[in-house]
């Protein structure tokens, strides 16, 4: 194994394969990479996820989540792109470490040569990426850049704070699919769901196909956290009732779960008394929402988002830390895969201009022009308003665009017959009108650079949802 | 005949099994419970008090200044997790000084060292996340905090490895006296309904000492010590005239990411207000915060349950010790149940009417501080009543698992070498890897549950709360203990994850 190379990808889901492959079709040698993925194969959650209806956007067809995991899986092996499987990457950290320390002279040790690269100023900060498996031990790679492809985790019934017995027959929706799909084994015989994400609404499909009972889906909010298609397919088309404004108040039973209460919240998710429904059941699965797993993002000294959660990112999807990339449902959480994989692709892509110093920033000139003015692009802020929660990237630096940026974001409420409007600075600049816009489905606007360049004192951006 | 029953493997029970283990007896703990540290010691705040709280000249005041003193050693013999981090208790109010006066001066009388009232200014230099609302502090650089599980399960395997015997699974369901022929009265017997009842009535009016009828069958003891927890008071009247009455008094907290572990850095206490007597502000010996207890009288000895309007409380009343509780960040919550005996005090040693049964009942706070005294004193009582010579092969020091997550990169190596499932992660959250897990179910009176791997090694106690690592750590434990997924259980009785195999037709 190498222990230096030019790209890292940590994670060997959907995020991290499409990238890897992206970087490696923008010209990064595929001996230059190395994907870490801490479980047993590639593809992560996906596999676990046997249920149809992935790849519509991407590959014209309906793949389940395996296959469609397998379509990217299928590249790396083809194209022989390393990856390490068991490994789990324990720590990131940025070049100022001991080989800086260790030469008078900088330049020496982070200045890189690449052969191919004409650009003999290519300046890549080091990044030591610490990881552990049985096969190796306790390592550390050296690599010019890295993209973080962590996923996300499920909220747990602990973050939610419901109260009650703490039994067995509390998972996570994406526990117990793994039980059922993965191990074969049913986590339940009688079941009520506490939050209407995707995998909560698949979750209850499956479950009764299966064989067991989904009494009901519980939804605090007034409208569902999931896609539209799976309420009808999962939920409708099996009977299952969907309460929205519900709660789960009181969990009930010492060694195994013996039945929740249920009951209606106000506006101010604040449970009304005399609604309390007392349903008895042995499972209670949540999906109640994905947090981005960004400890080592958080470690590594990147910034994060306070909505998302993931970090912020400019438009090549590079964070705060110059070279350390992220895309999938470590940056934000998607819906479809489909958009995670065509985001990994650009961050892919974005880091293999990063390393073959096609990107003004690192190269010398670049770096010194850094120095003298901080400004030597132009930033221009995304900002968000009237209901739109946040926006993926966050800022722009007009240099680096691409001839079209897509802009993906969430809304905040359920909108109907409304407008997604588009400012630069105060000047009106788009308006598409919408049906309906909902918080469980992700929203875009595409933006052209030939478009911003009409606008040479553009500082801001502002995307708004209004009437 | 064992020389020694202890009912109950909480912290008291396994430290008086420890102190035992020196000498040459017989001892043998019961525990209804899968698992040792499974009722009052595995939900509390985990903090070794200083000592100022206590009436001056109960056994509470004498226990926690001794156990307060003994933790820190007894911590590097057994190897579990505690640090001395300094307590402060917090006055609100200008009229309220005289109260921290009270307990300063309390706590001097204890022989709590080092005591003394810190203004404003001082505070906030300590923990800059304190409340604006501070008049002034009590500080007392002895308060400690430790690892609930880590303590218990220490102490038991290390009475373990000494010989103590453990019957887990294994719920008390009666004791009676067994007397001596000549002491017996002439009462007319229970009806006797077969010859070996008729046996065991005659072997009870022959020997001296306890009979203790079990789930498991029956044991014969000489002694019995009574560490039940809030069940003391059960068998205690089983054997006394004179009542034991024990209230739970339920505790209920929320524990919140480690992201938020340095909130505070000292474990900070509220001057009883008037919204109540105060919760505590604290970092866990793991590097979490935990806020609570509330503090409620309940009736059911099993009532472990959170209430939505007991997690609310201890989140406001949180707030009155520190500027904006990090509310986003809770992880879990929980319940425990103190052992509120009536009289106040710690209830230790024997009836005057019930020899060789020895109470050590009503431990409620500071108990967990109290555990090592209470052992010796408990120890002490019984080595009176049966000397016994002390054992040549005590082994007095324990080795825990070792910790990767804490271990740094050359401890880190040596540990792969020496079993490459040390660089096996199985939970991310809190970097538990699968030869911690195989440790924790191989050592002695090892893990059988998931609940037993979690409190052995932290898997799945970190933010995920076992998302991830609860299928893994399940297919670990049936491996390493040669039984099917199916059969393991959180934390024992009928608390299964798995109820049966998908693709099957059920009538």
């Amino acid at each position: 194994m190498k222990k230096k190379v030019d790209l890292l990808v940590v994670g060997g889901g959907p995020a991290g394969l499409a990238a890897a492959v992206a970087a490696r079709e923008a010209g990064i040698k595929s001996e230059d990479i190395l994907i870490v993925e801490r479980d047993g194969e590639l593809g992560g959650i996906l596999n676990q996820c046997i249920h149809n209806g992935f790849g519509l956007h991407t590959f014209k067809e309906e793949l389940t989540g395996p296959e469609y995991a397998a379509r990217y899986a299928e590249k790396v092996y083809a194209a022989e792109i390393p990856y390490l499987l068991h490994t789990i990457v324990v720590d990131i950290s940025e070049g100022e470490g001991t080989e800086e320390k260790d030469s008078a002279n900088m330049e020496s040790v982070s200045v890189i040569t690449d052969e191919k690269n004409e650009n003999d100023n290519c300046v890549n900060k080091i990044k030591y990426v610490t990881a552990m498996n049985k096969t190796e031990g306790l390592f550390t790679v050296e690599a010019k850049a890295v993209i973080l492809a962590m996923g996300c985790r499920e909220r747990s019934r602990g973050a939610l704070n419901i109260p009650g017995y703490r039994p067995a027959g509390i998972y996570s929706a994406g526990t117990a699919q793994r039980y059922v799909n993965i191990e074969g084994r049913m986590p339940g015989k009688e079941v009520v769901i506490l939050g209407s994400g995707d995998i909560g609404l698949i979750m209850a499909r499956r479950m009764t196909l299966e064989g067991a009972k989904v009494k009901l889906v519980a939804e605090l909010m007034p409208y569902s956290g999931g896609l539209k298609r799976n309420i009808v397919q999962c939920l409708d088309d099996f009977g299952i009732p969907l309460k929205l404004s519900h709660t789960i108040i009181d969990i009930d039973g010492k060694e195994r779960v013996k039945g929740v209460t249920v009951a209606q919240v106000d506006e101010n998710r604040k449970p009304v008394a005399g609604t309390e429904e007392y349903i008895s059941c042995d499972t209670l699965l949540l999906s109640c929402g994905l947090i981005p797993e960004n400890e080592l993002s958080a470690g590594l000294g990147v910034a994060l988002h306070p909505v998302t959660a993931g970090p912020v990112v400019n438009e090549s999807l590079e964070t705060n830390v110059e070279g350390v990339f992220a895309c999938g449902n470590v940056l934000h959480v998607h819906d479809l895969v489909d958009y995670v994989s065509e985001e990994a692709e650009n961050a892919g892509r974005n880091a293999a201009e990063y390393i073959m110093c096609r990107l003004p920033e690192n190269t010398q000139a670049g770096k010194q022009g850094k120095k003298q003015e901080e400004n030597v692009s132009r930033h221009i802020e995304i900002k968000t308003g009237g209901g739109v929660r946040y926006t993926v990237p966050s800022m722009l630096r007009l240099e680096y665009m691409q001839e079209e940026q897509v802009i993906r974001f969430r809304v905040g409420d359920v909108y109907r017959n409304a407008v997604l409007a588009v400012y630069f600075d105060d000047i009106p600049v788009m308006r598409i009108n919408k049906k309906v816009m909902a918080p469980g489905e992700m929203e875009q606007v595409k933006l052209k650079k030939a478009k911003i360049e009409d606008y040479p004192e553009l500082k801001e951006i502002r995307i708004t949802v209004e009437n | 005949m064992y020389d020694v029953i202890i009912i109950g493997a909480g912290v008291s029970g396994c430290a008086i099994a420890r102190e035992l283990s020196r000498y040459d007896m017989s001892v043998a703990v019961l525990e209804r419970a899968s698992d040792v540290c499974e009722g009052t010691s595995k939900a509390n705040s985990g903090i070794v008090h200083a000592g100022y709280d206590a009436e001056p000249g109960t056994k509470k005041a004498l226990l926690n200044i001794q156990g307060s003193r003994q933790m820190e050693a007894l911590s590097k013999e057994l190897d579990f997790p505690y640090k001395r981090n300094g307590s402060l208790v917090l006055c609100f109010e200008e009229s309220d000084r005289g109260k921290l006066q009270e307990l300063l001066d309390k706590g001097r009388k204890n022989g709590v060292g080092g005591l003394r009232m810190i203004e404003k200014e001082e505070l906030r230099k300590l923990e800059p996340n304190i409340s604006e609302h501070v008049a002034a502090a009590l500080y007392a650089p002895t308060g400690g905090i430790v690892c609930p599980f880590g303590l218990t399960i220490a102490l038991a395997e290390n009475a373990c490895v000494n010989g103590v015997e453990f019957h887990l699974n294994t719920e008390v369901l009666s004791v009676e006296k067994m007397k001596k022929k000549d002491e017996t009265n002439a009462e007319p017997e229970a009806e006797t309904e077969s010859e070996k009842e008729i046996e065991t009535e005659i072997e009870l009016k022959t020997k001296t000492g306890y009979r203790l009828k079990t789930s498991k069958g029956v044991f014969e003891t000489r002694m019995v010590v009574n560490a039940a927890g809030v069940y003391a008071d059960v068998f205690h009247n089983m054997v006394s005239g004179r009542k034991l009455h024990i209230t739970p008094r339920k505790g209920e907290y929320c524990l919140f990411d480690k992201t938020v572990g340095d909130y505070v850095s000292h474990t900070v206490f509220q001057l009883p207000t008037k919204y109540g007597k105060g919760v505590l502000v604290t970092p866990t010996v793991h590097g979490n915060l935990l806020i609570g207890p509330t503090a409620e009288d309940i009736g059911d000895k099993e009532g472990v349950n959170t209430t939505a309007g007991g997690l609310d409380d201890v989140l406001k009343r949180g707030g009155l010790s520190v500027e904006k509780v990090p509310f986003g960040k809770v992880i879990t919550s929980f319940a425990g149940l103190r052992a509120h005996e009536d009289g106040e005090d710690f209830v230790i040693g024997e009836p005057e009417d019930a020899e060789g049964f020895f109470d050590v009942a009503g431990i409620e706070s500071p108990g967990l501080t109290c555990a090592p005294a209470i052992g010796e004193y408990v120890a002490e009582l019984i080595r009176k009543r049966m000397p016994a010579p002390k054992k040549k092969n005590f082994i007095a020091k324990r080795e825990g698992i070792p910790s990767v997550a804490l271990a740094d990169g050359a401890k880190r190596q040596e540990l792969i070498q020496k079993n490459p499932a040390y660089a096996n992660v199985i939970c991310r959250c809190e970097l538990v890897t699968e030869g911690e897990i195989m440790d924790a179910i191989h050592r002695p009176l090892g893990a059988t549950t998931l609940d037993g791997i979690k409190r052995r090694t932290r898997a799945g106690m970190g933010r995920c709360q076992a998302g991830f690592c609860a299928p893994k750590t399940v297919e670990i434990l049936a491996r390493e203990l040669g039984r099917d997924m199916g059969e393991i259980r959180k934390a024992g009785g009928e608390s299964g994850f798995l109820t049966g195999y998908t693709k099957t037709v059920e009538n």
